[in-house]
């Protein structure tokens, strides 16, 4: 600011002005309101506390092989121990050290393939909204073919395709998700593009600039998220797919969908190979499911008044 | 109407276009599809006959042309597995398929509709909560855990279903549920979120102000604005049933395109899994296609807007 002279400029401002602290205290607020936003977010918490704190929760290596205690029933079934809580698999690998390792595995695939389709759908989204025209054709042509085919068919023929690897699995989902992140985001532009405020701001004469960065941009954030958390979630999902197909990450790797492709074997007799890495998965999805609800609803102010 | 209708048969054929386009360049993504369809132990002999056998010694362009004219006379050449034509193959599949799709639906909008009606026109009953946390379950539960669990308790535990086939008719029912309950959820979700939002609208408020009975407002007003998204969600939810019954019928195994796939990829026939996916994104289109139109005659506003 380079006066305090009551310029209509300055006045705006200051009306509109509110803390960090209190927008934290507000985003609090509405987050106890919602309870199963709360519940949604601590879940997720617990899930990301997992992966990261995999090797400190237990001692054991998911991979140690101990094959005179394989297939130990979980400890409150006759046979089951408390030192491996969720039992021993085929080869005697501790169950409950598997089922973290897998949390790192399935949230290192959703976070960086959500990272990659909201970068190149912000991108490609962004430009054809706001060039719009002949630019928005030529883009939103391919991006609506992709979305118009079934996506987990294509999904498994590029990764039976392109051969088991972690990287490969991020690079498919991070491309062939992007397109549903670039329609979001031009429908988002091409709404905010014709909203009363940037009309106002270019008819004050604001350069093109400033109503990316200023308007555009910080309205876009809001469903972004809500799409991240989302798409997080179904990224999660399709992984296990993939690995339960034998399709995702190699075969050695403690995946949630490889543990269930390899508990499928022993379905009839070993019920818990099936059970753990299942509500593993389930307890993720609906641990983003909720607390995507909750966002939706607090980044998007005309939804808050719909849900009681 | 009829303006419309054309405009959407060209996008839909531009989008067949694309989608033999896409399927043609994804076999030749690594490079060569030799080394994806023959074993790593084949000698550069057999390796260079079959090269020769399958045209992929010509130039890209020579074999991406061949294959647009065959594919146009539906020939997508042989499967590896089965050395016959590969679409005969799929087209065999596709009625077990299309009968799993069309019970699953039919449960998910049994249990979806009803749900979300009594949620939207009573929010915070008992009911919708019921029904939100049903909402729930069908979006965070793997359908392909769901299936062994199922297996699990009403096949191998309680005996009531078969655990596998199509050979009786009780056989389509778990793995009909198990398709069925994220789409379930999908239309439990749209249509509580509909009427609450039709509710809140002006002419509903009129036609309260007005005298008319709780009854007429419910089915002339709420109910037909309701009809409108729900067809289009349940159009969209079948293509994804069709295309996405690849993990049930391979546990199932249920005699659809679905199971064909997963061995498909099992032998590496790569003709075999590049004619599925051709195929199942024609029904797909299709059904986008007849969504539309549906779409267009129930809802005057989109006839008359372009």
């Amino acid at each position: 600011m380079v006066s305090k002279t009551f310029s209509p400029k300055a006045d705006s401002r200051l009306e509109i002005k509110t803390t960090f602290k209190d927008r934290l205290a507000f985003l609090a607020r509405l987050l106890w309101r919602d309870k199963g936003g709360t519940i949604g977010l601590i879940m997720f918490f617990i899930v990301v506390f997992a992966a990261v704190f995999a090797s400190v929760i237990t001692a054991r290596d998911p991979l140690d092989q101990d094959l005179i205690n394989s297939k130990m029933p979980p400890a409150w079934e006759e046979g089951g121990a408390w030192e491996q809580p969720f039992g021993t698999d085929s080869l005697g690998r501790d169950m409950f050290s598997r089922i973290l390792s897998g949390a790192r595995v399935s949230l290192t695939v959703g976070f960086f393939g959500v990272l990659i389709a909201a970068t190149l759908g912000l991108v490609i989204g962004a430009i054809a909204g706001y060039f719009g025209g002949r630019v928005d054709s030529i883009i939103m042509g391919p991006i609506n073919l992709i979305l118009a085919m079934p996506y987990l068919l294509f999904v498994v023929f590029i990764a039976a395709i392109l051969g088991r690897s972690l990287l490969n699995v991020i690079l498919i989902f991070g491309i062939t998700d992007s397109p549903i992140f670039a329609r979001v985001a031009r429908g988002e532009v091409l709404r905010i593009r014709e909203s009363a405020y940037v009309e106002s701001a270019i008819s004050a004469g604001a350069r093109s600039g400033r109503i990316i960065f200023d308007h555009i941009i910080p309205n876009l954030i809001g469903p972004l998220i809500t799409l991240a958390t989302f798409e997080m979630s179904a990224m999660i999902f399709y992984e296990a797919g993939l690995g339960f197909l034998g399709l995702s990450v190699p075969p050695d790797v403690p995946s949630w969908g490889n543990m269930l492709a390899e508990g499928r074997k022993y379905l009839v007799n070993d019920h818990w190979l099936t059970t753990f890495p299942g509500l593993a998965i389930m307890f993720t999805s609906m641990g983003m499911n909720l607390a995507g609800d909750w966002l939706r609803d607090v980044l998007d102010p005309r939804l808050r008044r719909s849900r009681k | 109407m009829l303006r419309y209708f054309v405009s959407k048969l060209l996008i839909s054929v531009v989008l067949l276009l694309g989608v033999l386009t896409l399927a043609f360049f994804m076999l030749r993504m690594t490079g060569d599809p030799v080394a994806l369809m023959m074993s790593r132990d084949a000698s550069p002999e057999e390796m260079e006959a079959f090269r020769e056998m399958m045209g992929f010694n010509r130039p890209v362009s020579v074999q991406f042309l061949d294959f647009l004219s065959k594919a146009a006379v539906g020939n997508f050449g042989n499967s590896l597995h089965y050395a016959t034509p590969a679409l005969p193959l799929v087209m065999e599949r596709l009625s077990a398929t299309v009968k799993l799709a069309v019970i699953g639906l039919l449960m998910a909008i049994l249990i979806g509709v009803p749900l979300g009606l009594t949620g939207g026109l009573n929010p915070g009953s008992p009911l919708d909560s019921l029904g939100r946390f049903w909402g729930l379950l069908g979006q965070s539960v793997p359908n392909f855990w769901l299936a062994l669990l199922l297996i699990l308790v009403f096949a191998v535990r309680l005996h009531w279903f078969p655990s596998f086939g199509a050979d009786q008719a009780k056989s389509v029912v778990l793995p009909a549920f198990v398709l069925s309950l994220a789409v379930s959820s999908q239309i439990l979700r749209m249509t509580r979120s509909t009427v609450l939002e039709v509710r809140g609208e002006d002419f509903v408020r009129t036609a309260r102000s007005k005298g008319l009975n709780q009854a007429t407002i419910y089915f002339k007003h709420i109910l037909r604005n309701v009809a409108i998204p729900l067809i289009s969600v349940i159009g969209v939810q079948f293509g994804y049933m069709l295309g996405g019954s690849i993990y049930i019928e391979t546990i199932f195994a249920w005699p659809g395109m679905g199971q064909l796939l997963s061995q498909a990829i099992g032998w590496r026939d790569f003709p075999l899994v590049q004619a599925l996916a051709i195929f199942t994104s024609v029904v797909v289109l299709a059904l986008n296609l007849a969504t539309d139109l549906a779409y267009a005659l129930l809802d005057p506003r989109i006839r008359y807007g372009k």
